[in-house]
């Protein structure tokens, strides 16, 4: 359609958003990054103990809690935030595109299978901290789901509180935030299959296509578009994980399923070291850029479709 | 049913026994997924002692019992009733302020033509991805410099703010898809802009803003961050933020514990449940905020 001219009248509406956002949330960005590198952003606050420069980012780079050779090396936890974080895209994401993908072409197939989906939505309903409560209760030695599973199938030696030991706390966690996403990728791949046009793969049918060439020859690969925007968002949620961890382990025990997000909250909170805490923000920040100018990318081309 | 049968006849599903068999692994499957969902909410009508000795599972013996409600909601420490009651005042205005706001900068991308459209389209697409902790510093100290730290005013601000980017981004796409032939003629016949939106617009896009209400309002019920960074105050806590306060100091009190899991999941399961279609046409735009 054609557009109306802009006039100062026009640029009205855009006051009120402009205010509130610049105020709230892009000056607080800027200062973000300012006060990392030991300056103080804010005029008449004086919150930085250090000399300006990047003295932070040095200091972050060997802190134990951010990354831990040691714990690297010997391949026990803690290894530190980033690399939890990195473990935790390494096994969520794979396990939440092999979810969405099969569960939304299985539940097509079963009766009720919308209320089954709806079952699975229920993780992106519920406050994440409550999801986080969920998991610590699922794990639990005496209550949870996952050891009563162990012990029907005769493993009940195995049984145990599971995110209280070093070595599965932040497996456990992230099982659970497996459960909790899910919804998330069924319901995009549910919408995608519903909008694929039928008429393909009823011709792949007619020509005698077995299921599982018709599942990775026609279904994947025109669910495309679908599986980049859940690779985006999967890797963002795991690099901004906060409420999930803090319900259930607080980062513990000593540290073994710290992440990134909480490790700004302790520098901010436990320590009052707020250039740090900036510090360590702005890191996530810089991670998750590739992933948001992939995603914004990916968005605008899909604006240019349409 | 149709569609099995017709699966069936070219072989890709198999026979009615293999259909019967997925059927109930899917079945035994979506239960298993809920499991945790049925087990707090056994474990929060149980005396905890008996959860305990006998497990959340047992039928006999089970007596109900909804002590530990009462224990939450009237907790002399953290009062779940009061954290309710906190979370609506700021979820209710941290809903409204947002949605207007937005409405309002949505309308102009959707119909006037900006030379920076472009860059301000992608920011507001950055916006919507970045950490809350990248700025939650700043607006600490900004807060407590306007004497709006621990006020549910502050509070509401950093919401609405924080909210404004995705409902943009989210109402710009509806206003598109609206049909212009009605706003031309009452531009014909006079009208302003303003009067544009409001009367002609607004009206038209009402599922869309309803879709962004609900979702925006589940946004704030269920964060956590925020409340957490700018509220220290008991009394005006938002339940999320109480809940993790309740697990106590050395052993995890489920009982109490799982109550609170309850009460504070409740409001979002309503919304969810009673504006369905809302909340999942709306969930694309919201995904983004997690």
């Amino acid at each position: 359609m054609t557009q109306l001219k802009i006039t100062p009248k026009r640029i009205s509406f855009f006051i009120p958003a402009l205010i509130l956002i610049l105020v709230f949330v892009v000056y607080p960005i800027i200062a973000t990054i300012i006060l990392s590198f030991n300056i103080n952003p804010i005029p008449g606050v004086n919150i930085v103990e250090r000399p300006p420069g990047f003295e932070n980012y040095i200091k972050i780079a060997t802190d134990k809690r951010f990354i831990n050779p040691k714990g690297i090396e010997t391949h026990s936890f803690p290894m530190g935030a980033i690399i939890h974080n990195v473990i935790w895209i390494a096994i969520h994401l794979p396990l939440t595109l092999i979810v969405g993908i099969l569960f939304a072409v299985y539940l097509q197939y079963v009766r009720g299978g919308s209320i089954i989906r709806s079952f699975i939505f229920l993780g992106m309903v519920i406050p994440m901290i409550v999801g986080g409560l969920l998991i610590l209760f699922s794990f639990d030695k005496d209550l949870g789901v996952v050891n009563l599973l162990l012990k029907l199938f005769g493993l009940g030696f195995l049984a145990r509180t599971w995110t209280i030991y070093p070595d599965t706390a932040l497996f456990s966690l992230i099982l659970g935030s497996v459960w909790l996403w899910s919804g998330f990728s069924v319901t995009m791949y549910s919408a995608g299959l519903s909008s694929l046009p039928r008429e393909v793969i009823e011709a792949a049918i007619v020509d005698g296509a077995d299921f599982k060439t018709i599942l990775f020859k026609v279904i994947i690969p025109m669910l495309k578009p679908v599986t980049l925007t859940v690779v985006a968002m999967t890797i963002l949620w795991d690099l901004k994980i906060f409420d999930v961890v803090y319900a259930a382990t607080q980062g513990g025990p000593g540290g073994a399923s710290m992440v990134l997000a909480l490790l700004m909250y302790e520098y901010f909170a436990r320590l009052g070291d707020y250039a740090m805490s900036a510090t360590v923000a702005t890191v996530l920040t810089i991670i998750i850029i590739p992933v948001v100018i992939f995603w914004i990318r990916s968005v605008i081309r899909g604006e240019r479709e349409v | 049913m149709k569609k099995l049968f017709k699966y069936r006849r070219t072989g890709l599903i198999g026979s009615p026994y293999k259909i019967l068999v997925l059927n109930i692994v899917a079945w035994v499957i979506g239960v298993l997924w809920i499991t945790p969902f049925i087990g707090i909410f056994m474990t929060s009508i149980k005396p905890f002692r008996e959860v305990v000795l006998h497990g959340w599972w047992t039928i006999s013996p089970f007596t109900f019992t909804l002590k530990n409600y009462v224990d939450a909601l009237f907790n002399p420490m953290f009062s779940l009733s009061r954290g309710i009651l906190n979370s609506f005042i700021i979820a209710i205005p941290s809903t409204v302020i947002p949605v207007t706001v937005a409405a309002l900068t949505a309308y102009g991308f959707a119909r006037f033509s900006l030379p920076i459209k472009k860059y301000l389209f992608a920011t507001i697409l950055f916006l919507m991805a970045v950490p809350q902790q990248m700025t939650i510093i700043p607006i600490f100290f900004l807060l407590k410099n306007l004497s709006l730290l621990n006020t549910y005013l502050g509070l509401i601000l950093v919401h609405s703010s924080w909210g404004i980017p995705w409902i943009t981004f989210f109402l710009r796409n509806y206003f598109s898809l609206l049909p212009v032939e009605l706003e031309e003629a009452a531009r014909v016949d006079g009208a302003t802009d303003f009067q544009v939106f409001r009367k002609v617009v607004l009206p038209l896009a009402i599922p869309g803003i309803i879709s962004a209400s609900v979702l925006q309002f589940a946004w704030v019920w269920n964060d956590f961050f925020f409340a957490l960074m700018l509220i220290f105050d008991p009394d005006k806590m938002v339940v999320t933020q109480m809940l993790p306060r309740l697990k106590g100091q050395y052993q995890v009190d489920w009982g109490l514990l799982s109550s609170g899991s309850v009460i504070a999941m409740l409001a979002p399961l309503l919304v969810y449940a009673f504006f369905n279609k809302y909340y999942m046409s709306g969930f694309r735009g919201w995904a983004m905020k997690r």
